[in-house]
C-alpha cells in the first residue's frame, strides 16, 4: 500500500488546506499531509516564480528549538557543517549524519543567539530527527519541537522582494544571503530568513499558525502566484538542489553526494570518519543533460559506454526554463566527468544522458543584491 | 463533410469523424488528469494501427502514460506542432491539440465508442 491509497482523512492537513481548497488545487499526500500539488499547473508556477513571486505553503516541515549552554556543542557534534563560525542572525545548510555516513536529513540550523538554535528539517523525518537529536543531548540542552504550530511560507521570486517589504516593518535591503531577521507583521512577530529552494531570490517565512491565512491571503493579495510542490521539484531541481530521499539517504555515505562546502573539513561529528573515507565511496553524485522533452525519472538505470549499469537516477524531469528534459543520479566516479555519455534506461525505454556540471539554470537571481529588487 | 460529435474510448481517447477520416486525440478529463503535457510521442505517419493497442506515449511533468488507438487503421497525419507545443493538448484537447489522424477505419469500430452521454455517466462511475 502506497500513501496514494491513505484515505486523505488520516493524512494531516496545514493552516492553509482551507486556501488551496477554495483555489481548487489539487492536491496530493506528501509526508502524511495533504498537500497542494499544483493550482493553475506545475510550468505557469514555475515560470511565474523565476519571473515574479511564487507563495507556496510549506507548513509541513518541522522545526526545533534546541537551547542551552551546551546547545553549541551539542549541534558541533551532530551537525555536518561548523557550528561555531555561526553568527547571530546566520542559518547554514547542514547534513544530519548517522555513524555509517548516511544521511538521517539535511537541515538549515538558525543561530537565534548564543545559545539558542533554530533547525528547520524535512516533513517526512521529523520524528525521527528529534528522537535522534534527543538521544544525544547534554543533559543541559533543552529541546523543543515546535513543528505543529510552526507555520512557513516560501516567498520566492524576483517580484518578492518589493511585495515583502509592504507586508513587513524591517528593512529589507540589509538582509544578505542565508540571513534571517526577526519583523512584525501585523502587529506580530515572524522570522524571515532570505533562503529557498527555488534559485530565486526570495524568503522562507516562520510564523504561528494562526498568522498563516491572512499572510499567505496578502501575498496574494499583493501578486504572488500560489505555487505547489510540484513547480517547487522542478525548481529545485533545475538549480540542483539535493531533495532527501532521493539525492541524500540514511543508505548512502554523504560524501558521494559532492556537497563538500556543508561538511566540515576538521571537526569531528557523528559520521565524519565515514564521511572522508574514500574507501567507502564508489560513486558520485552527477548531473545529467537530456537533450529533448523525454524524461529519465528516479529508478532509471543509468548505463556507462562500456555497457555496464554504471549507477542509477534519484530525480528526473522536464525543465520548464530549459525546454528539455534533466536529471541527477549517483554514478561510479570514474563516470562523473563533466562531459561523459551515459544511456538511461527505464520500462518506458532508453535515452541518452551527458554529465554536465551544476547547476542547469544558470540564471538564477538568489545571490544578487537585495537593493537591485527593492 | 460533416463533422460528426466525438466519441471516447475508456482509456480516454476521442475521435470524431470528418469524412472518411478518424481526427483522434485525448479528452479534456484526461489532459487535466495529466497535468501540464511536456511530451507526447505519436504514431508513425503510413504505420497500421489496431484499436486499443499502445500507439504512443504522453508525459507529463508528474506523469507518463501510454496512447492507445482508438480505431484500427492506417495513420495519415500527425500533429507534428505537438513536438515544440504539447502543451496544445492541455490548451485545445479537442482542437488544436488533436494528436493524429486515421484513415480505412471500421465505422463499427465508431459506433462501439462512447458517446458524449455514455462518456459523462463513465468518468462518473469510474472517477
Amino acid at each position: 500500500m502506497t500513501e496514494e491509497d491513505l484515505p486523505t482523512e488520516t493524512l494531516k492537513k496545514t493552516a492553509l488546506y482551507p486556501c488551496h481548497v477554495a483555489a481548487n488545487a489539487k492536491m496530493s499526500p506528501f509526508a502524511g499531509f495533504l498537500m497542494p500539488l499544483q493550482y493553475q499547473g506545475i510550468i505557469a508556477e514555475h515560470m511565474a516564480t523565476r519571473t515574479k513571486a511564487g507563495v507556496f505553503d510549506i507548513c509541513h516541515m518541522g522545526e526545533f528549538l534546541v537551547h542551552g549552554p551546551s546547545a553549541l556543542t551539542d549541534l558541533e557534534y551532530l551537525l555536518s557543517a561548523p557550528v561555531h563560525t555561526l553568527g547571530v542572525g546566520q542559518c547554514r545548510y547542514n547534513l544530519l549524519c548517522n555513524d555509517q555516513g548516511g544521511v538521517i536529513d539535511d537541515l538549515i540550523c538558525y543561530r537565534l543567539s548564543e545559545e539558542r538554535f533554530f533547525l528547520v528539517v524535512n516533513a517526512a523525518t521529523t520524528e525521527v530527527d528529534f528522537a535522534w537529536l534527543q538521544a544525544h543531548r547534554s543533559k543541559n540542552t533543552s529541546m523543543e519541537n515546535l513543528s505543529e504550530q510552526t507555520a512557513k511560507i516560501d516567498l520566492q521570486g524576483p517580484a518578492s522582494p518589493k511585495l515583502l517589504q509592504k507586508l513587513v516593518e524591517v528593512s529589507l535591503a540589509s538582509l544578505r544571503y542565508f540571513r534571517f531577521t526577526h519583523a512584525r507583521y501585523r502587529g506580530r512577530e515572524v522570522l524571515v530568513s532570505r533562503t529557498g529552494y527555488t534559485g530565486e531570490i526570495g524568503f522562507e517565512i516562520y510564523c504561528d499558525n494562526a498568522l498563516a491565512v491572512e499572510f499567505w491571503n496578502d501575498c496574494l493579495q499583493m501578486g504572488a502566484e500560489p505555487a505547489g510542490l510540484g513547480a517547487r521539484d522542478t525548481l529545485r531541481l533545475e538549480m540542483a538542489l539535493p531533495l532527501y530521499g532521493h539525492e541524500l539517504s540514511a543508505l548512502r555515505n554523504a560524501g558521494e553526494s559532492g556537497i563538500s562546502r556543508s561538511i566540515a573539513a576538521d571537526k569531528t561529528f557523528i559520521g565524519c570518519a565515514a564521511v572522508r573515507d574514500p574507501s567507502r565511496q564508489q560513486s558520485r553524485l552527477v548531473c545529467l543533460s537530456l537533450q529533448g522533452r523525454k524524461a529519465a525519472r528516479a529508478g532509471d538505470a543509468l548505463v556507462g559506454a562500456d555497457g555496464q549499469v554504471t549507477g542509477s537516477v534519484t530525480s528526473g524531469s522536464y525543465a520548464p526554463s530549459l525546454g528539455h528534459a534533466i536529471a541527477m543520479g549517483y554514478v561510479r566516479i570514474t563516470d562523473s566527468k563533466p562531459g561523459v555519455r551515459l544511456t538511461i534506461k527505464g520500462d518506458r525505454g532508453e535515452l541518452s544522458a551527458v554529465v554536465q556540471e551544476a547547476p542547469f539554470y544558470r540564471e538564477a537571481t538568489a545571490r544578487r543584491k537585495m537593493e537591485e529588487f527593492l | 463533410m460533416s463533422t460528426l460529435p466525438v466519441r471516447c474510448t475508456d482509456t480516454h481517447e476521442w475521435a470524431r469523424i470528418e469524412g472518411t477520416v478518424a481526427v483522434i486525440g485525448i479528452t479534456d478529463y484526461a489532459q487535466h488528469a495529466l497535468g501540464d503535457i511536456t511530451y507526447v510521442e505519436l504514431p508513425t505517419v503510413g504505420h497500421k494501427i489496431k484499436k486499443g493497442q499502445q500507439c504512443g506515449a504522453i508525459e507529463s511533468v508528474k506523469a507518463a502514460t501510454d496512447l492507445f488507438a482508438a480505431l484500427s487503421g492506417e495513420v495519415i497525419e500527425v500533429n507534428t506542432a505537438l513536438e515544440q507545443a504539447p502543451e496544445k493538448v492541455n490548451q485545445s484537447p479537442y482542437q488544436e491539440g488533436w494528436m493524429y489522424k486515421v484513415a480505412g477505419f471500421d465505422p463499427r469500430e465508431v459506433e462501439s465508442l462512447m458517446d458524449d452521454q455514455a462518456y459523462k455517466a463513465f468518468l462518473a462511475a469510474n472517477t
